[in-house]
């Protein structure tokens, strides 16, 4: 991108900047918004306000786009890892700061899918939103969810299915809850290209999430009125 | 149209992965709705058994990387020929729509390949299932997909334009098994290399139409 190398991060304003970094982060450029993240935290930004004024506000457009059939997969990888290499700088900060916390999540692929691209997106918003997130990875059987809920006590469990052959393995592990009387102390989310929002009612999970910008907003929602229900009770 | 002729006037791979097959004149009494991708397969297999009464129209292979276009692209095609057919086959598997494409020919009263999708039903369906948990790491082509490796694989992946992606996306991978319909050593070294590329371990199995030769002589 020959304009790009004509501009000076350092020479931008707070402002020019930060809409520079919703640019990079579309264009996937890592190496540009490892060095806007280092200028705003020498100008004094809080590490939260750098991550979510710039990462997850950029990063929110492109999952828009995604939505739209603007970007596609490859895209939104490449942005995906910009955001990373900012959040990877933050990370560490972010914790010393006292960011707000939203909640907890474990989250990880059933068994028989070694899928995880959608997965490690997912992850990746909900903690750029403030979600603490426990991912499990790939090929899960039940027990793996269930010691993960036993451990960690999250507030959502997330399991994700790219296979048509491995999403019913996610009513398994619904069922399994159920059976040893789990199933209402967790929020669970699903997702996957396959699935959708019937399959989701269908299994018992609480939300089928279509993208992972939905996950988010679904995060949030279904923890607050958790928290409100808990309020009220 | 005789069935030895109907394979000459197959377009290219190219064309059946972005345009399909179009409807022809109505000359038999059951029309085959299918995936672009299988198109040579079928018609191979309706010369080998003289099925002349089956007509085929494809709709674009490339329907496979929005799945959830399938059903409603299928649904238009069986509408606009019903009147003209005596029965309608859809030749696809689910295809990643999730039981979304079983439920719209369910409601259209029409009957559908069974099976997860294609590279089940030429490996067949039960064996396909039985080797589900030895073959989790494996990605599959077909034929097909292996002439069209660059149009469905490479270039939509970006890896034409991004070489970093590939681990990213085929990072939990291991091996690229070849299911091959036909025993052509021409594709045997492309498949190779197509695993090669990927950085992935090469496995050739010789499948022939496997579930597809079933399930269209059962339409015949």
């Amino acid at each position: 991108m020959a304009e790009q190398d004509d501009i000076i991060l350092a020479e931008l304003s707070d402002e020019e900047l930060v809409q520079q970094m919703h640019d990079d982060l579309y264009d996937g450029l890592k190496d540009e918004i490892e060095e806007a993240v280092h200028i705003l935290l020498d100008r004094g930004w809080q590490p939260y306000r750098i991550l979510t004024e710039a990462l997850v506000a950029g990063m929110t457009i492109v999952g828009y786009d995604f939505r739209d059939g603007i970007l596609f997969v490859p895209e939104v990888l490449l942005a995906a890892n910009a955001m990373k290499g900012g959040m990877f700088i933050l990370k560490p900060l972010l914790a010393e700061t006292g960011a707000p916390k939203q909640g907890k999540m474990v989250i990880g692929t059933v068994k028989g899918d070694i899928h995880d691209i959608g997965k490690n997106l997912v992850s990746m918003m909900l903690e750029g939103a403030g979600f603490e997130v426990v991912d499990i990875g790939i090929n899960n059987p039940v027990e793996n969810y269930l010691e993960a809920l036993e451990r960690e006590q999250p507030d959502i469990l997330g399991m994700s299915a790219l296979l048509t052959t491995t999403m019913p393995y996610m009513k398994v592990v619904i069922d399994t809850m159920v059976e040893k009387g789990l199933r209402d102390d967790y929020i669970v989310l699903v997702g996957g290209a396959p699935l959708n929002e019937e399959f989701g009612r269908a299994i018992g999970a609480d939300a089928y999430c279509r993208d992972a910008a939905v996950a988010v907003e679904m995060a949030k929602d279904f923890v607050s009125r958790k928290h409100n229900q808990m309020a009220a009770g | 149209m005789t069935a030895a002729a109907f394979p000459d006037a197959l377009p290219d791979d190219a064309t059946l992965t972005e345009a399909g097959l179009p409807a022809q004149r109505p000359r038999g009494r059951i029309l085959l709705i299918a995936c672009g991708a299988l198109a040579r397969e079928i018609l191979a297999l309706r010369a080998a058994n003289g099925w002349d009464h089956m007509d085929l129209t494809c709709l674009p292979a490339k329907l496979h990387l929005y799945p959830d276009r399938i059903p409603d692209a299928v649904a238009r095609v069986v509408e606009d020929n019903r009147d003209s057919f005596e029965s309608i086959f859809v030749v696809y598997a689910d295809c990643g729509t999730g039981g979304r494409l079983q439920a719209r020919c369910a409601e259209l009263g029409v009957e559908m390949v069974p099976g997860p999708h294609c590279y089940a039903f030429f490996d067949g369906n039960a064996a396909f299932a039985a080797r589900a948990d030895d073959e989790m790491t494996a990605f599959y082509l077909t034929d097909f997909l292996v002439r069209q490796f660059d149009a469905f694989v490479w270039r939509p992946m970006g890896f034409d334009r991004h070489p970093e992606l590939i681990g990213m996306m085929f990072g939990n991978y291991e091996k690229l098994i070849y299911l091959a319909q036909t025993d052509d050593p021409a594709l045997d070294a492309r498949a190779r290399d197509c695993a090669a590329r990927l950085g992935l371990a090469y496995e050739r199995r010789l499948t022939g139409y496997g579930d597809l030769a079933t399930a269209l002589a059962r339409q015949a």
